[in-house]
């Protein structure tokens, strides 16, 4: 039972990631009706923000600041330049083609992914760069529930997880600009004949939806322990995933997509096998989509005409 | 009693196909003599036009292409099978097909499964008549099924499916019965391709193979497409919506279409894998998928001819020209030139800016050579007289690996500013941003070309679908207003 536990609270983590990067996908799915296929590599982006501060304040030995001013340093800092990096994005690619056939952005947004991925290739090589957490985040210093050993790095991800998502939660549910967001996601074009200014919802949903991603690469990297350019695409398959399977354009779907996912890739890590892993978890994608293809929470979609 | 069973209507007939038909004619043509030439080129008709060009490419070996030049133009030309396979279910249906590379996956591994040692204790050697038709038939079906989904999934949605049998394919042919499959080894020893009991064994015979099979499946796809599948497969990418309501049969059209896209890719996954012998999961990866894309959308995606020739220019850039320092100096100066010359109008203008660039490369070049000769120690990365030209004009530190990052980021920053600023001071920001280009280049791109190549296929689909989304050689639709 302990290792069943374990296993949960290992993917309650995971999923937390996942949910973060899910969020940013589906807010960005909700105003633009846009799969914005280069959302995982503004996680990459985040870890490598996170990677470098740690660097340059006297690397992972070494720390010369409080380590919990460097965590707040190193997450508002990838929240910060992965959002501005993604308004960067609609502002270039895809405000252009928002009257476009619906293939145009999407196609895209396939090479703006490309384009990050090997950008992150050319400024910072291939080869992959280690966080060491343990060097500054010691495994001792976390909890221990009976043979349930939770470590502090997963407490951290989990409740600055939770916080960001009820954040957003209030953000969308009782603010003016959550209002607007939403305004927007019903119909762009009555939400702008009432006042609502449209390209500034859309840029502020991407730089919202960016830096979690960015927020998320930095717990990634914590947990994960190290960056390449290539974690982009995985982040972005398993934030689909996530979206999908929690109907895709609906924010409490995207938080238990991807808490489920996580749970679920942990259990058949632990349970099964490691090597079917990812198999599985797209079998159940595709199983999801064909039984609900609205996802578990999404209601179905009317056909406009 | 049923529609169908009535008889043709004789004479003009209005309906679905038709209106389709009709749209389909009303196109863009380009400027003055340019037009001319392209309406002039329309009335020679397809299939000269198809076999002037194929007996182009099969005289190409004769002017004596080497090795090196033969393997790029195999690529090449599988890559524009794909492309133009790939054309159906994403120029014509309109649908997103992120899985497609697994198509010719299934093509090349089916083919190596059933020509080579691995199955069965001797393992089993079909022969070619019986092999190909086998994998391209089994393929086709299982096109069928990937799109199965489509019935259901509006869109995006398909986009997600298919992405993950993409995925999925890989995967699996990584992890799943490693004795069988060969999971990261691959599956080597493949028998060659045999034809009237000829066996096709030297890169030539491949090339040549390759091109009468090209051929071939664009003249079968340009029957296609002006039948009355192809027009319904246009009328279900319009508007899904009407096409149904014109008793178009949505779904099953669609089906056909990822079953002929996947029954040409695994063509090209057969020849792919008798001329490499071997197959391997990473050769069916999400980076071959969008260089395909990328071959079609600089083409046009919609137009067999721009999907086939969008292909062949990306692969020579990207397997042949960006390999040499030289080649790639050429292109990239070459297409920046370009680019201004076409786009920088009165040529005024276009003088100032190149006059202007110059003068600022040397004046740089010359400061900073006088405050520190180690900021300029570097040469120039571009061999060939290109190099020799810019030896004194770009400034290359002796170890120019931040410089060069730093510039980078720049040059992206720039190119962004640059498109969101107007008039006049879009050519004031060209000049810096044109000798940081040039900066860029010399210090790193050149020097990493496997890296430089792939920001091109990115950038393509980036600048394509912005600047010309109906491609390089493809015309635009003008639109109906409704």
């Amino acid at each position: 039972m302990a290792f069943f536990f374990q296993e949960l609270v290992n993917g309650l983590t995971i999923g937390a990631l996942y949910a973060l990067v899910a969020l940013g996908f589906t807010m960005v799915y909700g105003v633009l009706k846009l799969l914005n296929f280069a959302h995982g590599d503004l996680y990459m982006v985040g870890a490598y923000v996170g990677y470098f501060v740690i660097q340059w304040f006297g690397g992972p030995n070494a720390v010369s600041i409080p380590v919990p001013l460097l965590l707040v340093i190193m997450f508002v800092l990838a929240a910060g330049l992965t959002g501005g990096l993604g308004v960067a994005i609609e502002r270039f690619a895809y405000r252009p083609l928002r009257d476009a056939p619906r293939i145009a952005p999407l196609i895209t947004a396939i090479g703006i992914s490309f384009f990050l991925e090997n950008s992150a290739l050319l400024l910072f090589g291939a080869q992959p760069r280690i966080y060491n957490t343990p060097d500054f985040i010691s495994f001792s210093s976390g909890i221990q529930i009976g043979s349930v050993s939770i470590d502090a790095v997963q407490i951290l991800v989990l409740a600055l997880g939770v916080v960001l998502m009820v954040g957003l939660r209030l953000l969308v549910n009782r603010t003016r600009l959550g209002r607007q967001m939403r305004a927007v996601a019903v119909d762009r074009e009555a939400a702008e004949m009432l006042g609502i200014n449209v390209n500034f919802t859309i840029s502020a949903t991407f730089f919202i939806g960016s830096a979690l991603a960015g927020v998320a690469g930095v717990m990634g990297g914590l947990l994960v322990n190290q960056v390449t350019p290539t974690i982009g695409f995985i982040a972005g398959l398993k934030a689909f995933t996530a979206a999908v399977v929690g109907g895709i354009g609906s924010i409490p779907g995207a938080m238990l997509g991807g808490l489920l996912l996580g749970v679920a890739e942990s259990f058949i890590t632990g349970y099964i096998s490691s090597t079917y892993t990812n198999l599985l978890v797209f079998a159940l994608l595709i199983a999801v989509m064909l039984v609900r293809p609205s996802g578990l929470f999404g209601r179905a979609q009317l056909q406009k005409v | 009693m049923s529609l169908d069973s009535q008889p043709p209507v004789a004479g003009p007939q209005v309906g679905a196909d038709e209106w389709v038909a009709r749209q389909a004619q009303r196109r863009e043509y380009l400027p003055s003599w340019l037009g001319a030439g392209q309406r002039r080129l329309e009335r020679v008709g397809w299939w000269p036009r198809l076999a002037i060009a194929g007996l182009a490419g099969a005289a190409l070996p004769l002017l004596g292409l080497g090795g090196f030049q033969l393997q790029v133009g195999i690529d090449a030309l599988v890559i524009a099978l794909l492309a133009v396979g790939l054309n159906i279910v994403v120029g014509w249906a309109g649908l997103l097909d992120l899985g497609y590379v697994a198509f010719f996956g299934c093509g090349a591994y089916g083919f190596a499964l059933l020509s080579s040692n691995q199955l069965g204790s001797n393992g089993i050697h079909l022969p070619t008549y019986l092999s190909v038709p086998i994998v391209v038939i089994g393929t086709g079906i299982i096109g069928l099924l990937v799109g199965w989904p489509s019935r259901r999934l509006i869109g995006d949605y398909l986009a997600i499916v298919t992405l993950f049998f993409g995925e999925a394919f890989v995967e699996f042919t990584n992890n799943v019965a490693p004795s069988k499959l060969g999971g990261p080894n691959g599956i080597v020893g493949i028998d060659p391709i045999s034809i009237f009991g000829h066996q096709i064994t030297t890169n030539a015979g491949y090339y040549y193979l390759l091109v009468v099979v090209l051929v071939l499946t664009m003249a079968v796809l340009r029957l296609l497409d002006t039948s009355r599948t192809g027009r319904a497969w246009r009328a279900v990418r319009e508007d899904p919506l009407a096409a149904a309501s014109m008793t178009i049969p949505v779904n099953r059209v669609k089906l056909m279409a990822f079953a002929f896209g996947g029954m040409v890719a695994a063509l090209a996954g057969i020849v792919f894998a008798a001329q490499q012998i071997s197959v391997f999961p990473t050769d069916f990866d999400t980076p071959i998928l969008i260089l395909i894309y990328a071959g079609l959308i600089l083409g046009g995606a919609g137009s067999i001819a721009g999907a086939a020739a969008g292909a062949l220019v990306v692969m020579v850039i990207y397997d042949g020209l960006l390999r040499s320092p030289t080649d790639s100096g050429y292109l990239f100066y070459g297409l920046i030139l370009l680019t201004l010359v076409v786009k920088l109008r009165p040529w005024r203008r276009l003088v100032a800016v190149l006059a202007a660039t110059v003068a600022l490369g040397f004046a740089l070049h010359a400061i900073v050579g006088a405050i520190s000769a180690r900021a300029v120690a570097g040469g120039p990365a571009s061999t060939g007289w290109v190099g020799g030209a810019l030896h004194d004009w770009v400034i290359v530190p002796a170890s120019s690996q931040a410089a060069g990052n730093w510039g980078y980021v720049l040059l992206v920053c720039l190119l962004v500013a640059l498109v969101q600023v107007k008039g006049r001071w879009r050519t004031i920001l060209l000049v810096p941003m044109l000798y940081l280009a040039g900066f860029v280049w010399e210090t790193k791109l050149a020097g990493q070309p496997a890296i430089t190549r792939q920001l091109m296929i990115g950038a393509i689909l980036i600048v394509m679908m912005n600047a010309r989304p109906q491609g390089l050689l493809g015309a635009r639709r003008v639109e109906v207003n409704t």
